[in-house]
């Protein structure tokens, strides 16, 4: 995040930051451009991973039985303590990858792959959210109430998949514009309270969390609404199979056309962002909203506009857990942490659309293999929580991440400019 | 040198004031009498509500006031559309409508809905409030850290994670010490602990201060409940099963009528809450040490000119928020709940967010902000119990709801201090 100072025009994916180098300095270009990949922004990014993974193999290894048996009498065999450290850690990482990659046990590639498809079905809600948060970040505008879009959106798109019957194009395509309209409509609450009353976003996001969970729950304990007909339990009943999203690679796998969408997604969020007049607006006002004022944009409607988009896209998250994931019904833990996730996909992609699609993937990889990890090596998936936030918190001090491997600092060796980076939300 | 807050108002100097008309507080006022003359004659009830004002072990009894619903819903909806018609012919006259106002409004309309909704039924009102307060501790002891660690210049997003640190840390040392004492220490610890990583990310590395509440948050949550599951849930006897804290009644101010029992019959911990809200308070406002606070939260390059060292200020002062956040957790595992449990702050931090801004980042108006909170949630409980015509899920749904309307009309504009969210790089 720290090298992006000289937006809002700036392309896509700096590797190195693109500065002209006023380089005091007698180096040589080929030595300056070694220097910049090996403290740059692609660098840094895997050096994080593979801290936030090395803490959470130690945490792994101390809480693992058989290395605190094991070290129960260190001082006579060191060697069994290191082995079982050892064990536990590679343990826990091979089931993280066979997990959510590929598993080497199954026979064939076709059954091998497997854990893949799940990783991009875990993965298709995160990025569609990430893209959303992404988008009110980008405004200068934080929307912790991802929650309450994608329950709402849930709630509506599941609404007109179980009880209005229609034809499966048009079923499932109707399902899809209620619940990204919901979502759009619970975060544009937000924005329109921002841009008429100055209310703080933030506060309302969170009240509407609530208000949008109570109101899911009342929903789903009422006959008639969405509850399951001539059930007592807060459950809807299950989706009409003409509006659920078919599978993308047949009934073997998960995956379904949610991705396809969440792909789409990203490439319109790009577009808007970057070459719309509107996405403009928006990267005009999250930069500084006085200086955008004056250059004439209307900065209330930027806000209404930016939550709408920003709730619609964390209502398709809701909509691909409904119609993709959990077709059998859902209650009202369906949005399950998504909400809240989707701010440090968002954040790890530093708020770029592209950059939110493999943040998403990446934490859908860990998701997935998570729960194959907690099942193979009885490590409690919470583990993943640790792995994510670790990597966001290493990503955004980049400073940090050079101190403990000794990079040098790209660019030129001011210390000012590693010491100040920009923040990535504006507030 | 002045420094200026959010509380003060332009009515101190002889300035020539400016006839503004606001017309959000009769809009406001006027609402809630529509809602509760629909209430009152649509769901109309009869029958004769009692309120129980004393506990079985007071010293002074006193008698049950009986209320006739019919009666009281009727006064008491003409009485509330008479104040909405002051309100807005004061707001003709372009006079502000006074606190005092608004807040007889609502205690009148809180009758007559408690009247109502338990109609046939015994509210004791001891018990709603004692229960109010003890939902609300946490609440209080966060909001009065984030406002500490605002009024210095850091957006404090991780009070939720500081909770849950010590929750966690106080549940795991007092149950291997069985020493209330060292399970509050450990509690102050751990969320000083956690306020360290937040000051350091945020003020030595310059990372974006909501960045890294936001994942503090998360990891606070990962680590806790990791550890939970690994290590505590398996040896809960040994490491989750501490003491609580006793009910400590002080002698004469507890046998004062309905305040004795609901203020002066609390464990420690309430009362150490009392003395919190006083000290930081007194502290923020009267003395030395809160003028630099502030200041340098306001304006940190004024500040850094008249010598005071910003960041080093900063740095202390967040951890200071930190330890108070930390005794809040406390509360949930020595106060009320006995044991630790997975994520069993349960987003009271972010409600300790939205009470610091719904009361302007002033310790008073925050601990009124989030008793206010903690009384919706118990007089649903309550309202349950008696049995309310209401569903439960609209009950949970208004301090949310309450708080939205607060935020978008009666305070409208909130002020953060200038200088909150960005980080002081001197030049």
């Amino acid at each position: 995040m720290s090298e992006q100072l000289p937006p809002p025009v700036q392309p896509e994916a700096t590797e190195a930051p693109a500065k002209p180098v006023a380089d005091p300095q007698h180096s040589s270009r080929t030595e300056q451009v070694l220097r910049d990949i090996v403290g740059g922004n692609a660098m840094i990014s895997v050096l994080a991973v593979a801290l936030a993974l090395l803490v959470g193999a130690i945490l792994i290894a101390f809480t693992d039985e058989d290395v605190q048996a094991a070290s129960g009498y260190f001082f006579s065999r060191p060697g069994d303590t290191l082995q079982a450290i050892w064990n536990a850690a590679s343990g826990a990482y091979s089931a993280l990858f066979q997990g959510s990659i590929y598993n080497f046990r199954r026979p064939g590639f076709a059954d091998g792959i497997r854990p893949l498809t799940e990783t991009l079905t875990f993965a298709t809600p995160l990025i569609a959210a990430g893209l959303g948060v992404a988008v009110s970040f980008r405004t200068g505008l934080f929307n912790i109430g991802g929650r309450g879009q994608m329950l709402v959106a849930a709630g509506a798109a599941g609404y007109v998949a179980f009880a209005l019957p229609m034809p499966f194009p048009l079923h499932l395509i109707v399902a899809v514009i209620a619940g990204v309209a919901a979502g759009a409509l619970w975060g544009g609450i937000a924005g329109l309270l921002k841009a008429r009353t100055g209310a703080h976003e933030v506060i309302v996001t969170i009240m509407l969390n609530y208000i949008g969970l109570y109101l899911i729950s009342y929903l789903l304990r009422t006959q008639g609404a969405l509850q399951a007909p001539g059930s007592n339990n807060p459950k809807s009943p299950a989706m009409l199979p003409s509006a659920i999203f078919p599978e993308l690679f047949g009934a073997k796998y998960n995956l379904h056309w949610g991705f396809i969408f969440a792909i789409a997604a990203t490439a319109w969020v790009w577009y808007l962002i970057n070459r719309s007049t509107l996405g403009f607006q928006f990267r005009a006002v999250g930069e500084n909203p006085h200086a955008a004022r004056v250059a004439g944009i209307n900065v209330k409607n930027v806000y209404v506009y930016a939550m709408l988009i920003s709730g619609g896209l964390i209502g398709l998250a809701g909509v691909s857990q409904v119609l993709g994931t959990v077709t059998t019904g859902f209650s009202e833990g369906i949005d399950a942490g998504i909400g809240f996730d989707a701010i440090t996909v968002a954040l790890l992609g530093r708020s770029k659309p592209v950059g939110v699609f493999f943040a998403g993937i990446l934490f859908g990889a860990l998701k997935a293999g998570g729960y194959s990890m907690q099942a193979a090596q009885g490590v409690p998936v919470d583990i993943v929580l640790v792995v994510q936030s670790l990597i966001v918190l290493f990503i955004a001090a980049p400073p940090l991440v050079r101190a403990i491997f000794r990079l040098p600092i790209p660019g030129t060796m001011r210390r000012a400019r590693a010491l100040n980076p920009k923040a990535m939300v504006t507030r | 040198m002045s420094v200026a807050t959010p509380t003060q108002t332009a009515t101190t100097t002889g300035l020539e004031r400016a006839a503004v008309r606001n017309w959000k507080p009769p809009i406001g006022l006027g609402v809630f009498a529509v809602i509760a003359l629909l209430l009152f004659t649509v769901g109309s009830r009869s029958g004769v509500t009692m309120f129980r004002l004393s506990t079985t072990s007071d010293l002074i009894q006193l008698p049950e006031v009986a209320a006739d619903v019919a009666v009281v819903t009727i006064i008491v909806t003409i009485v509330l559309f008479g104040i909405a018609a002051l309100s807005a012919w004061r707001a003709y006259r372009a006079a502000p409508t006074p606190l005092w106002l608004t807040s007889v409004f609502a205690a009148l309309f809180l009758v007559a809905f408690l009247s109502w909704a338990a109609a046939g039924a015994t509210i004791p009102v001891p018990g709603l409030l004692v229960g109010a307060v003890g939902l609300s501790a946490p609440l209080i002891f966060g909001a009065l850290g984030g406002v500490i660690s605002e009024r210095v210049g850091v957006v404090n997003v991780a009070i939720e994670g500081q909770l849950l640190a010590g929750a966690f840390a106080s549940a795991v040392v007092a149950s291997i010490t069985q020493s209330l004492v060292a399970g509050l220490i450990a509690a102050v610890v751990a969320g000083v602990l956690v306020s360290f990583v937040l000051a350091t990310f945020s003020i030595r590395y310059v990372v974006d201060q909501v960045i890294v509440g936001v994942v503090l948050n998360v990891l606070v949550i990962g680590l806790t409940s990791f550890l939970f599951s690994k290590v505590l849930s398996p040896n809960s006897a040994v490491l989750n099963s501490p003491p609580r804290f006793q009910r400590l009644p002080i002698p004469l101010l507890g046998e004062i009528p309905i305040i004795g029992p609901v203020l002066f019959r609390q464990t420690i911990i309430i009362y150490i809450m009392y003395v919190a809200i006083a000290v930081v308070w007194f502290a923020l406002f009267k003395t030395k040490w809160g003028l630099r606070l502030r200041a340098v939260g306001e304006h940190p390059q004024a500040a850094d000119t008249v010598g005071i060292n910003v960041n080093r200020t900063r740095f202390w002062n967040v951890s200071l928020a930190g330890a108070i956040a930390g005794l809040g957790g406390a509360y949930f595992t020595l106060g009320s709940v006995g044991a630790f449990n997975k994520e069993m702050t349960a987003g009271a931090g972010f409600i300790a967010l939205a009470a610091v801004i719904f009361g302007r980042w002033d310790p008073i108006r925050a601990t009124l902000a989030a008793l206010l909170f903690g009384f919706a949630s118990n007089l649903q409980s309550v309202l349950s119990i008696v049995g309310s015509p209401v569903p439960s899920q609209f009950m949970l749904m208004l301090p949310y709801l309450v708080t939205i309307f607060a935020v978008a009309g009666l305070v409208g504009h909130v002020r953060a201090p200038a200088a909150s969210g960005k980080a002081y790089v001197k030049s």
